[in-house]
């Protein structure tokens, strides 16, 4: 199976798309030059479309092209330019289907990088997708791996409805195995990224990566860790998750956002509703803290849950004091 | 405008749009501006009684510059309204019942209930909604003339927007991105004069909004908005226009809304912020009374033909709040539904 990276793969999937149905296209700032600057030849300017610096303009464009029939892509940049958008994406995208009682579809799929840990501030560096969730009518994926990432944008494509892209960019460059044959990943799908028995970690994007170092870690010191990838926060997978901890009886949930109302919490929540009397000790968040990320890298890197983070945190919950 | 022998009405302006109305669409046009009066003053007569939940943007007053928009158009056309807009789903031809239903909050509504007044939407007739965000739908206009352009068809797509919208982002974006793609797009800046309660000298850099126009290299005409020949005889040359590939227009139409800003349950307020002398001196150009005079001055409306549309129209009125009336409320299962596909 060939091996390529998190960037070739999800543009592999719009690529493939584009082909083999004649809605699909791709629309966003400087697109004929960036990432699709070898396929403006064969799609065209038309369906490789540069748009200006006008985020309500052109995610607008996406909802009234998606709602007539077309399959737009949208290429955001970076996630922090969704505010620019907000009143598109959150009152037009999300309620158009519900408030016009079911008449409208918008089969529309929009693209943000999520480039944080790379020293580019507040203005470009949020981690989105709990705030996202909280607007009923959108899904929303969080890919991690190559395999995932051209499963779920390929259905994503194909969905009827909105669909926010989150794509980690600290994972641009990582390579998987991605078949070359037509597959999906169904929206909706947590994946159980490593087996384990004694403690669940949740986790979506580069965090996925994180903790199965540390379940690594974890497992020369005798602990067995389950991590489960989220991959879509709406829907949320959440059999999946309270199954893995009614197994192992611990949970740690690792989200590089900031914790308040958060995935994190949501996915603690619902645990804590539905598996309590499962749980051997308290849930533990990793999360960001409550602030805006911070351009000097020593302080940037204090944000993050990182591998030695989640090993620390491992150890308490499973051989510290349990319940206090 | 002028009149021929026969009593039809040709448009003055060569152009691509011009054409000779019949008797049949003459009445046509007065019947649907009719049916946006009759029914928003039912409607606001049961709201002034809290027969009708949320609230009510009326545009009693514009109806020559919708109908004369929306009757520029065609069947398979598209069309965006904004939070006034009970009459563009009329002025497009939608039935009244389901509109009616929807505004009581009913299970046959057009939006199934899900919607209400600021929220019509008649996909089947090419509305593809409302909006209760001023100017939100203007780049969703343009993305609908975008996806007629992709598809190769002759599709356009009217969008309405207030003279409030001329001063938000979206407003700016969505000219600049219909006028740089060529897009399919006809802008109808219905001006009423103010933004909500707010003047427009008050809030508006200049007198003639359609002089932006110029400032996205498309043209920019400013016409009555309460002569619906006028309207329409504008927005049919643009509408040619932009199925010609010539791109979008921007049409400013000069109107003014009899009743407020919004209506509730409960007594109306008084407009503090407009004299009733200006109110007045406009219902003396009332777009009905005005058009009606004309047909009747060319021999195309006899007394007997006026009564019987007027007529006709309060019992499609009727029966639609009949309709609403005897409908049910959404079960409790629609709650869940429809959120997405």
């Amino acid at each position: 199976m060939p091996i390529i990276s998190y960037k070739e793969a999800a543009k592999r999937a719009i690529v493939e798309e584009m082909r083999a149905d004649p809605r699909v296209f791709v629309m966003g700032q400087d697109v004929q030059s960036g990432l699709y600057a070898d396929m403006v030849r064969e799609f065209g300017d038309e369906r490789i479309r540069n748009t200006p610096i006008s985020e309500t303009g052109f995610y607008g464009a996406g909802i009234g092209a998606a709602l007539t029939g077309m399959r737009p892509v949208v290429e955001a940049a970076f996630s922090t330019f969704f505010y620019s958008a907000m009143d598109q994406i959150a009152n037009q995208a999300a309620k158009s289907r519900y408030m016009f009682g079911g008449q409208a579809c918008v089969p529309l799929v929009i693209r943000a990088h999520v480039a944080y840990s790379m020293a580019f501030a507040a203005h470009h560096s949020d981690r989105p997708w709990g705030l996202f969730a909280q607007v009923p009518g959108l899904k929303i994926i969080v890919p991690t791996t190559p395999y995932d990432v051209k499963g779920l944008l390929t259905s994503a494509i194909r969905d009827g409805n909105p669909v926010l892209c989150f794509d980690d960019f600290t994972l641009f460059g990582s390579t998987g195995e991605v078949p070359e044959s037509d597959y999906t990943i169904p929206l909706g799908m947590a994946d159980i990224k490593r087996a384990g028995s004694d403690l669940t970690i949740v986790a979506l994007a580069a965090a996925v990566n994180h903790s199965l170092a540390a379940a690594q870690l974890l497992a020369g010191e005798g602990i067995s860790v389950e991590v489960v990838d989220v991959r879509s926060v709406v829907p949320l997978d959440r059999q999946t998750i309270v199954e893995s901890v009614v197994k192992t009886g611990r949970l740690i949930v690792v989200d590089a956002a900031p914790g308040t109302c958060s995935v994190a919490s949501e996915i603690s929540a619902t645990v804590g509703e539905t598996a309590f009397r499962h749980l051997k000790v308290p849930i533990r968040r990793l999360t960001a803290p409550d602030v805006p990320v911070p351009f000097s890298p020593a302080l940037e890197r204090l944000m993050y849950p990182t591998t030695q983070r989640i090993v620390a945190a491992a150890r308490e919950v499973v051989v510290g004091r349990g319940y206090a | 405008m002028i009149s021929n022998e026969s009593g039809a009405v040709t448009t003055e302006r060569a152009g691509p749009g011009k054409r000779s109305l019949s008797n049949d669409e003459l009445h046509e046009m007065l019947r649907r501006m009719l049916r946006i009066r009759l029914f928003e003053e039912r409607a606001s007569a049961m709201m002034s009684k809290s027969q009708l939940p949320g609230v009510l943007h009326n545009s009693i007053g514009q109806e020559a510059e919708i109908v004369g928009a929306c009757m520029a158009l065609r069947d398979g056309d598209y069309m965006t309204g904004n939070h006034r807009s009970h009459g563009h789903p009329i002025g497009k031809g939608v039935r009244l019942g389901p509109l009616m239903a929807e505004l009581f909050g009913k299970s046959t509504g057009v939006c199934r209930g899900k919607g209400g007044s600021m929220h019509l939407a008649d996909f089947s007739s090419g509305s593809l909604g409302e909006s209760g965000i001023v100017g939100s739908l203007m780049p969703i206009a343009v993305g609908a003339g975008l996806s007629a352009h992709l598809r190769g068809t002759d599709q356009v797509c009217l969008c309405f927007f207030g003279d409030g919208a001329a001063n938000c982002g979206p407003f700016h974006e969505s000219l600049n991105l219909a006028a740089v793609w060529k897009l399919p797009v006809v802008f109808v800046c219905e001006n009423n004069g103010y933004a909500i309660h707010s003047p427009q000298q008050q809030t508006t850099s200049i007198a003639q909004i359609a002089r932006r126009a110029d400032a996205y290299g498309i043209p920019g005409i400013t016409v009555d908005g309460q002569d619906v020949l006028e309207v329409y005889e504008s927005v049919s040359c643009s509408a040619a226009d932009a199925r010609a590939g010539r791109g979008p227009t921007f049409v400013e139409a000069r109107t003014y809304r009899y009743c407020e800003h919004s209506e509730s349950g409960g007594p109306p307020r008084p407009p503090p912020y407009r004299s009733e002398a200006e109110i007045a001196a406009w219902r003396c150009k009332d777009p009905i009374e005005k058009f009606v005079g004309r047909l009747q001055r060319i021999g195309a409306l006899s007394a007997q033909q006026f009564e019987s549309i007027r007529s006709s129209v309060q019992e499609e009125v009727e029966a639609a709040v009949r309709f609403a009336e005897q409908s049910p409320m959404p079960d409790a299962s629609e709650l869940l539904e429809n959120v997405f596909v």
